[in-house]
């Protein structure tokens, strides 16, 4: 199974998730630095990402937007901030406007994805840190609610397909 | 400000109408080792406050303030018996504050599950990286 563990931390508003895939690090890192396969992952569920602009290097401003089931678009934006390739990444990720521009109302996530090579495969420890529980409850409310109640039913056969494909 | 919060939990959809406020009191209530040990003891099994108090090295004013913390964040009820409080846990309050973090893990699995399905699809592939 991929999804080896998972922690969160309700003080501290953190929620680490430690995977492991059976890829080398090159072809884990590239889910991440190829827009093109970025977006298929993404987005949550029912609400699929395109990648408008997107390079992960330090500096670097990603623009994207999420299609939600009723059709309706959310747009995102990625900070990136730190670039270790293929060992490291960090990006700061928010709400943005139709042009990629960060909305201040909802502040950033932070997000940090460490990659290390293990016996047959690539393990990838993702922490996510938001700046409140308000931000938090915001971030699911505008972004992901629901795409993930329709996830809530889809769970288990996830969960069953990822068990498969190990 | 309120949210309207669809909590899916042993099979029962529940709606909820939670303030900003309220959310803010739960994990505050929440960020206390001894309040959720307090919190543990009693969703065990409703116990009084003095028998309570008997477990902590703290005065018992002390751990009744405890207890008032979680009471406002609605984490645990009280009833009186005879002369005594008894303390009790509010369950669905409870999977309340786990519910935020909660869905966030789901949208991990999700990605994760996405990942690495897109792996197997292309096994031939080599990043250019």
């Amino acid at each position: 199974m991929p999804v080896l563990a998972v922690e969160k931390d309700l003080d501290r508003h953190l929620l680490t998730v430690t995977a492991e895939f059976a890829a080398p690090v090159e072809r884990v890192w590239a889910l991440y630095a190829d827009p093109r396969r970025l977006e298929r992952h993404w987005g949550p569920p029912g609400a699929p990402a395109t990648f408008v602009r997107h390079e992960l290097v330090p500096g670097a401003r990603s623009h994207y937007y999420m299609t939600g089931p009723d059709g309706e678009r959310t747009d995102g934006m990625w900070i990136v901030r730190e670039v270790d390739a293929p060992r490291s990444f960090e990006v700061d990720d928010a709400f943005a406007d139709e042009h990629g521009e960060p909305k201040a109302e909802t502040g950033f996530m932070r997000m940090r994805a460490d990659f290390a090579p293990v016996d047959g495969g690539t393990r990838v420890t993702f922490v996510s840190t938001f700046e409140s529980t308000e931000q938090l409850q915001q971030m699911l409310e505008m972004g992901m609610e629901e795409g993930l109640t329709l996830a809530m039913g889809q769970i288990d056969d996830l969960l069953a397909e990822e068990g498969a494909s190990v | 400000m309120s949210a309207d919060w669809r909590i899916i939990c042993n099979q029962m959809v529940v709606d909820v109408d939670l303030a900003q406020v309220e959310i803010d009191r739960i994990f505050q209530a929440l960020a206390d080792a001894t309040r959720r040990d307090i919190l543990t003891r009693v969703i065990e099994r409703e116990q009084s406050v003095s028998a309570l108090a008997g477990a902590y090295r703290m005065s018992l004013p002390a751990v009744q303030k405890h207890v008032s913390v979680l009471e406002r964040a609605g984490l645990i009820g009280k009833t009186r018996h005879g002369r005594e409080q008894h303390v009790h846990a509010e369950p669905q309050r409870i999977r309340l504050a786990r519910e935020l973090l909660d869905r966030y893990e789901v949208l991990w699995r999700h990605r994760i599950a996405a990942m690495d399905a897109l792996l197997a699809e292309d096994p031939a592939h080599r990043s250019k990286e």
